[in-house]
């Protein structure tokens, strides 16, 4: 029984730093990861993947292989039935949409490399991959479209029997959608004494690269499949094994053990899952398949890659008048699960904490003979706040004043929130102007500027810039009705469970599930704080669909700002069936009951009961109020009526050697407003990871085909994940404006880090360099792009060749840089 | 097959292993030592990270038949190592990760104990650029690295708490 003076208080904790209920697994090495589990009998998989980013399969010889030793199948497309399935595509963001029929092994033709062709089950994983060596594919090699700006000319097709590479076009107009005027109205308007800003942009693609390699493992026990899988999302993955193998989900069983990492790129129903599922359905066996890192690099999804043209408008004295935006987003060979999606979500985030009275966005989706992208860390709304943090940076170049001017002069002021964007979202809190002063104080900002000025007369090599980025998101995926109206394929809501056992514990059950972002500490502490029981009695049950039967996944910074409402509601829901079962016990009425601190009390008396004993009378159930059921369990679903909007003030300073082009980061603060806290230790590691994702966009990671499509950046020697000696510590705080959205008052956190620091890094390197007449640098910015940019006048490299033809020459930043006149500025 | 004897955790143990098997996978497929774990083919990221013979190797890149008459010691026998266990049976760095939250998924956290605790070994004060050096070899994607340089830290006694893992810190040396 709960000792009552064990008790917590109520909200003792929420805002406490409880170290992770999931480290004492972690850190001994006793955890469940999907490649750990070995069964009887397991087969183990090997996948032949294509070395052409686009040929046509002549002829498959799988006959070396079969007489490998160990090898007991060896399967080509030709040999699966109907039952392998079709991958989805969840979001058609047009009815016309074209999304070419994606197999999960290439029937005829593969279309990008590391596409699978053939599929080799042995006893062992070194047998499969051996025999997986000795299967020949002939190929017959096609041209091939690697880049956005070559796909978009038509000339060589990513799918010839489509007939073009362009996917969908979405638009949003606000004129037409009345939440504001019209773009082509402000451009023409600011041609006549007013300021036309045109840059270019471009996101380079990334891999999520999450830690732990894709796992998948599959039972099929009688008519059962319980599959195992390093998956972000079991909920929806059990669902796209029902829909497409048809067995019925009640036969599906899918467990996301511990899983290592995510980050948007195991937000998928794989090819490589649907392979293992075929396979021991096929072979009655149990099947593993756990992918090496240059698969997962070559053939997981990847993110970004886009090229954004964008017009700004805007009065001589920098007051934006209206931001029209032509975007093209590479969605790689096939139009992944909610690929398609993912540059429309942007499309709500360009105007970002802009009051801008205009606004127009242009998305094209192209097809290209790349590895299919889809979410990574943000999804959409990283690209659209690097463009618009870039972009107003130019501004205030153009007008002469600060960066920070410029984003006073345009932002919403702190008394007019609720506001509705021009975009169409209504912003429910935040104060932009509490985030950036002490972001500003943190920084030291007047005082870095003036060293600034100082390096800058002396012609210091090595030159100082400052980056701010005053970002916002919109988080918590969800509202369905909104995600609807997007034609998104599923809702937002998310599931809970709150079961009160009969020793007085809670059983906390959440349809999100976590890949390391401590659910099962932070939910604990938002159940005990309502229940008022021990944060160590309460146990969060999560990622297996057989004890979570309902849920939406964690992605999109959802899973506390929706799974943590619904938790709190479940909690309600089991006081409020206690309360009678309560006063019947204590012979009291209803009204004359109190609860505080997990206790019942009868008011004006001693007279009381713990929560844990009623949960033991519960049990025992041998004095309940007629018609009570005997239990103390409830479930809630939750979904809410808006998306919820952290924002914050991120403040970089960047020393660029620029003799050499070498970039070196001095220091990083930042000052956000989730909302309020649950556990600032969790939030503090939530933010300095997702920093270290965007500074990584910003300076070293960049995912490089060459022209035939073959993916350079291949393994880890090239993709260049940063290290620790690579980075720095930060400083960061917060200002607390409570989201309106859910009780707790909470936004979310995961994806805020990597949204607003890529700009806040690039914003210092150009700054750095503005004196010398430099005014964008491409991403990453290698030494080799910094030097070129410095001494060609560029953004400093062939990504953005495209780019420079879209720079305004009457903005006087095109052209050649005269380094002599730089100097003197 | 070549019959090989090490001693893992503690424990004796005598098998035949095909030579080119590597010792992360007699670690994980022949002793079930699956605590240690594979992140990259390319011995980059450093998350099968074993003391072998008291020095930290990553397990990738070391045959098994080269660790025969070897100790090995994995992520599940560290604890037993220290002589300073604390009271929860963990080794002062497996304390400190969970103290300074220096993991979140987890995955890295294995190799990267491994590495700190051989850093902390041959450097008992590393500087914050001292630590970052040292567990460059290390490849984690969740915490940023700032709460792990603070683990160490930590567990090399230069940190009292691990609210100075969330947000000021000290003077950055490594800059």
């Amino acid at each position: 029984m709960t000792a009552v003076d064990a008790r917590p208080d109520k909200s003792s904790e929420i805002g406490r730093d409880r170290r992770r209920k999931e480290d004492a697994r972690l850190i001994t090495g006793r955890t469940r990861w999907t490649d750990n589990i070995n069964l009887p009998g397991m087969l183990h998989l090997a996948m032949v993947r294509s070395p052409f980013a686009h040929a046509r399969i002549t002829g498959i010889d799988t006959s070396g292989a079969e007489t490998s030793e160990n090898v007991v199948a060896v399967l080509a497309a030709k040999d699966f039935d109907e039952s392998l399935g079709v991958c989805i595509n969840a979001w058609p963001i047009t009815p016309d949409q074209k999304a070419p029929a994606h197999p999960p092994v290439a029937v005829d033709r593969v279309t990008f490399a590391g596409e699978i062709v053939a599929v080799v089950a042995a006893r062992s994983a070194a047998a499969a991959r051996d025999a997986a060596e000795l299967v020949e594919v002939d190929y017959e090699e096609l041209p091939a479209v690697v880049s956005l700006e070559e796909a978009v000319k038509d000339e060589v097709l990513a799918h010839p029997d489509l007939g073009t590479n362009k996917s969908a076009l979405w638009v949003f107009d606000s004129a037409e959608a009345g939440t504001g005027g019209s773009v082509d109205e402000a451009i023409s308007t600011a041609q006549n004494g007013g300021i036309v800003l045109e840059r270019t942009y471009r996101q380079q693609r990334l891999i999520p690269a999450f830690m732990e390699p894709r796992s998948v493992v599959c039972d099929p026990t009688g008519e059962q499949f319980t599959v195992w899988s390093a998956t972000q999302i079991p909920h929806i993955l059990r669902f796209a094994f029902a829909a497409t193998t048809g067995v019925p989900e009640s036969k599906i069983r899918v467990i996301a053990p511990d899983v290592g990492g995510g980050f948007g790129g195991k937000l998928q129903q794989t090819p490589e899952e649907m392979i293992v599922f075929a396979m021991a359905r096929r072979l009655g066996k149990p099947v593993k398949y756990t992918e090496t890192r240059s698969e997962s690099l070559l053939a997981a999804h990847h993110g970004r890659d886009q090229i954004q043209k964008l017009t700004l408008s805007a009065t001589k004295d920098g007051q934006v008048t209206g931001l029209k935006v032509e975007l093209d987003a590479n969605l790689g060979a096939y139009v992944a699960i909610v690929g398609g999606g993912v540059p429309v979500l942007g499309a709500f985030m360009f105007n970002a904490i802009y009051k801008f009275p205009a606004y127009q966005f242009n998305c094209q989706t192209v097809l290209t003979n790349t590895t299919w992208t889809d979410a990574y860390r943000g999804a959409g709304r990283p690209e659209a706040t690097y463009a618009i943090e870039r972009l107003m940076d130019e501004l205030a170049a153009e007008v002469g004043v600060d960066p920070l001017e410029i984003r006073e002069k345009n932002w919403i002021k702190h008394e007019e929130f609720p506001f509705t964007t021009v975009a169409g979202l209504t912003y429910d809190s935040g104060n932009y102007e509490a985030a950036t002063a002490k972001a500003k104080e943190m920084f030291g900002y007047d005082e870095l500027r003036r060293e600034q000025a100082e390096r800058r007369a002396n012609n210091d090599p090595i030159q100082l810039g400052i980056g701010i980025s005053t970002f916002t998101e919109m988080c918590g995926l969800a509202p369905s009705r909104v995600l609807g109206s997007l034609d998104y394929g599923a809702g937002g809501w998310e599931h809970a469970e709150v079961r009160l056992t009969p020793t007085g514990k809670v059983e906390v059950i959440t349809g999100a599930s976590a890949h390391g972002q401590g659910h099962e500490t932070a939910f604990s502490q938002i159940v005990a704080d309502r229940l008022g029981v021990p944060f160590e009695d309460v146990e969060v049950l999560h990622g297996d669909t057989q004890i979570a039967a309902k849920g939406y996944d964690t992605y999109g910074s959802r899973s506390l700002v929706v799974g943590g409402e619904a938790l709190v509601r479940a909690a309600d829901k089991v006081l409020e069936k206690a309360k009678p079962i309560a006063a019947h016990l204590l012979e009291a009425s209803v009204d004359d009951l109190e609860f505080s601190g997990g206790r019942w009390a009868v008011k004006g008396t001693d007279q009381g009961m713990a929560i844990g004993e009623l949960a033991t009378a519960v049990f025992a159930a041998h004095n309940l109020p007629d018609g009570v059921e005997a239990n103390l369990d409830s479930e809630a679903t939750f979904d809410p009526d808006n998306f919820n909007f952290p924002h914050g003030t991120h403040l970089c300073a960047m020393e660029v050697d620029t003799e050499t082009g070498a970039v070196k980061m001095r220091r990083y603060i930042c000052c956000d407003d989730i909302g309020n806290i649950i556990n600032p230790l969790i939030v503090a590691g939530q933010v300095h990871g997702g920093l270290v994702q965007g500074i990584a966009q910003a300076l070293w990671e960049d995912a490089v085909y060459d022209d035939a499509g073959t993916l350079v950046s291949g393994s880890f020697v090239d993709y260049l994940l940063p290290t620790a000696a690579d980075t720095i510590s930060f400083e960061i705080d917060h200002t607390t404006s409570p989201a309106t959205t859910n009780t707790l008052g909470t936004k979310g956190v995961g994806e805020a880090g990597t949204i607003a620091s890529t700009p806040a890094v690039v914003n210092a390197v150009v700054d750095a360099l503005r004196p010398l007449g430099v005014h964008d640098v491409a991403m990453p910015c290698t030494p080799e792009r910094v030097w070129r940019a410095i001494n060609e006048g560029s953004a400093g490299g062939e990504t953005t060749g495209a780019a420079a033809a879209h720079f305004d020459p009457s903005t006087g930043m095109s052209g050649n840089v005269d380094r002599t006149e730089g100097d003197a500025q | 097959m070549t019959r090989i004897s090490m001693n893992v955790d503690g424990m004796k143990v005598t098998d035949d292993v095909a030579p080119r098997t590597l010792l992360v996978q007699y670690l994980r497929e022949g002793l079930g030592k699956t605590g240690t774990v594979i992140g990259c083919d390319t011995s980059n990221c450093g998350a099968c990270t074993v003391h072998l013979d008291g020095d930290s190797v990553k397990s990738c890149n070391v045959l098994a038949v080269q660790a025969d008459g070897c100790e090995v010691t994995t992520i599940e026998g560290l604890a037993a190592t220290a002589t300073d266990s604390s009271e929860s049976g963990l080794h002062p760095m497996q304390e400190a990760f969970r103290e300074c939250h220096g993991l979140q998924c987890g995955f890295c956290t294995p190799g990267m104990i491994m590495q700190s605790v051989d850093l902390i070994k041959r450097n008992p004060q590393p500087s914050e650029s001292e630590i970052r050096e040292g567990i460059e070899g290390n490849l984690c994607r969740c915490t940023g690295y700032h709460n792990i340089v603070r683990a160490v830290q930590y567990a090399s006694g230069q940190l009292a708490t691990a609210a100075d893992t969330r947000g000021a810190t000290e003077e950055v040396d490594a800059l």
